[in-house]
């Protein structure tokens, strides 16, 4: 058989002779690369405007709208106090923002069931603006005119990218579950 | 796509139990986080502890890719350097004369300084930075201007202490962890600084409006007397800040003021100096309630 095609005794995931899934990988990459996203921002030295798009929220979106089911409705209070302590709003936004954000996502499933990639990325988006502005809303500081329009090259740049985040999380969920030999 | 499976509870009372717990749980976690938020409005400072010590965790990570990042900057400059060379050689030679007149005279002027403080019998003192570090990260993607910094506690770095540059002010000690410290950068909006015009006594208040831009607020009201192109050091007072360090040049003006661009970028700079507070005594002053000084 697999003189004629080599491909024949695998899928997506890999070979299926002698090889299984590693229960580590699968239970661990969505939270870790999670909290990947909410670090890597901070590598970025941004003085005058909030440049790079919030990333552990996004990854969050990602993996909760490309594999809906694999992350439970309260991982936004784990996952919320890491960003806490890395993105710079009042400790406890993060919190309340990514637990309030998975509900809305499980009520707008609800409404839409049925799903093309469109449709979650205008979730992302209007849940990115929403995200943004309640930073804006929530930063601790006075309210500006002036900080209000400096978030509106983030708020493209999260829109825009979502598309390449969702790439990113599909590609990390065939590693997540792809088979490795057995020793 | 279809909707996920696990959307339809089953005939399992354990599953449904499970799904109904699950979202409980999430809004007892919104709940809860909205709580630590207005807490944490209230007492900013609460949550430091944690905050330092998950930077101190990751500061392995930033303090390579700051030195990463400043190494390849100057690869960046050296080579465009090159490009317009010529041009550019002619008109620094000519900048440099001029420099070196100007700089004559501040020698005399600096002269004079040092006999006139003789006579009046001043003493300075000389101020050595209590820590030179890298500028290690910031909270790129929140509405505040936070930056972190390479020493913390451990280095003698405390609350309240000015950062600055070779070039000019770069903001504030706001939160200490024991290898790094977080910085309220100039143009984070609750940064407010108090400047005067360098040159004349024209006193103002600088502060951040989120948006890279600085506003000058002047405290005299009248007759706007800035002109663009002004350059505000700082006055002094508050005590938190020595005089004379750089700030902001005016780049515009408005009714009661200006707006003014920072003059050290932190993303720019590559060591930054921790100072001591310049006067300890009249900064803790400045925070001490009205009601409390009178009560004593």
């Amino acid at each position: 058989m697999e003189r004629i095609d080599p491909r024949a005794r695998s899928d997506a995931y890999g070979s299926r002779l002698n090889r299984s899934h590693s229960p580590l990988l699968a239970n661990v990459v969505p939270w870790l690369s999670i909290m990947l996203g909410s670090l890597v921002p901070i590598f970025f030295i941004a003085a005058a405007l909030p440049m790079v798009p919030p990333l552990g929220f996004l990854m969050l979106l990602g993996w909760r709208l490309v594999r809906p089911g694999l992350l439970p409705v309260w991982a936004g209070i784990p996952l919320g106090i890491f960003d806490d302590l890395y993105n710079g709003q009042p400790f406890g936004f993060a919190i309340f923002t990514w637990s309030v954000t998975l509900l809305l996502i499980e009520a707008s499933e609800m409404r839409l069931p049925w799903r093309a990639f469109w449709q979650d990325w205008l979730i992302a988006g209007l849940l990115g603006v929403l995200y943004l502005f309640s930073g804006w809303l929530l930063s601790g500081a006075p309210l500006t005119s002036a900080s209000l329009a400096a978030i509106v090259p983030q708020l493209v740049l999260t829109i825009l990218v979502f598309p390449i985040i969702s790439r990113v999380v599909a590609r990390l969920d065939l590693w997540r579950l792809w088979r490795w030999k057995r020793l | 796509m279809a909707p996920s499976s696990q959307r339809r509870s089953s005939y399992s009372k354990r599953a449904q139990y499970n799904l109904f717990t699950g979202y409980i749980v999430a809004g007892v976690g919104a709940l809860l986080g909205a709580v630590l938020l207005g807490i944490s409005f209230f007492q900013p400072q609460l949550f430091g502890g944690p905050r330092g010590a998950a930077q101190d965790a990751a500061s392995p990570a930033t303090e390579t890719v700051a030195a990463a990042r400043t190494g390849s900057k100057s690869l960046w400059d050296s080579i465009s350097g090159y490009y317009r060379a010529g041009s550019k050689n002619a008109e620094l030679k000519r900048e440099m004369e001029l420099a070196r007149i100007r700089l004559e005279e501040a020698e005399a002027l600096r002269q004079e300084n040092v006999r006139l403080k003789g006579l009046l019998g001043l003493q300075e003192e000389e101020r050595k930075p209590v820590a030179v570090a890298r500028l290690v990260g910031s909270t790129a993607s929140s509405t505040r201007r936070f930056a972190y910094l390479g020493a913390g506690s451990e280095d003698g770095v405390t609350v309240g202490m000015p950062v600055r540059s070779p070039r000019g002010v770069v903001g504030r000690i706001l939160e200490t962890g024991s290898l790094s410290s977080r910085v309220l950068l100039l143009t984070d909006s609750e940064s407010v600084l108090p400047v005067r015009r360098a040159g004349d006594e024209t006193v103002a208040f600088a502060e951040g409006r989120g948006d890279s831009l600085l506003r000058i607020k002047l405290i005299n009201l009248g007759i706007n007397p800035l002109k663009v192109g002004d350059m505000f050091v700082t006055s002094g007072a508050g005590g938190y800040y020595p005089p004379g360090i750089a700030v902001a040049i005016v780049t515009e003006l408005t009714d009661d003021g200006g707006l003014a661009r920072i003059v050290s970028d932190p993303a720019a700079t590559d060591y930054v100096s921790v100072e001591p507070i310049f006067e300890p005594d009249a900064a803790t002053g400045a925070e001490t309630p009205i009601e409390t000084e009178l009560g004593d």
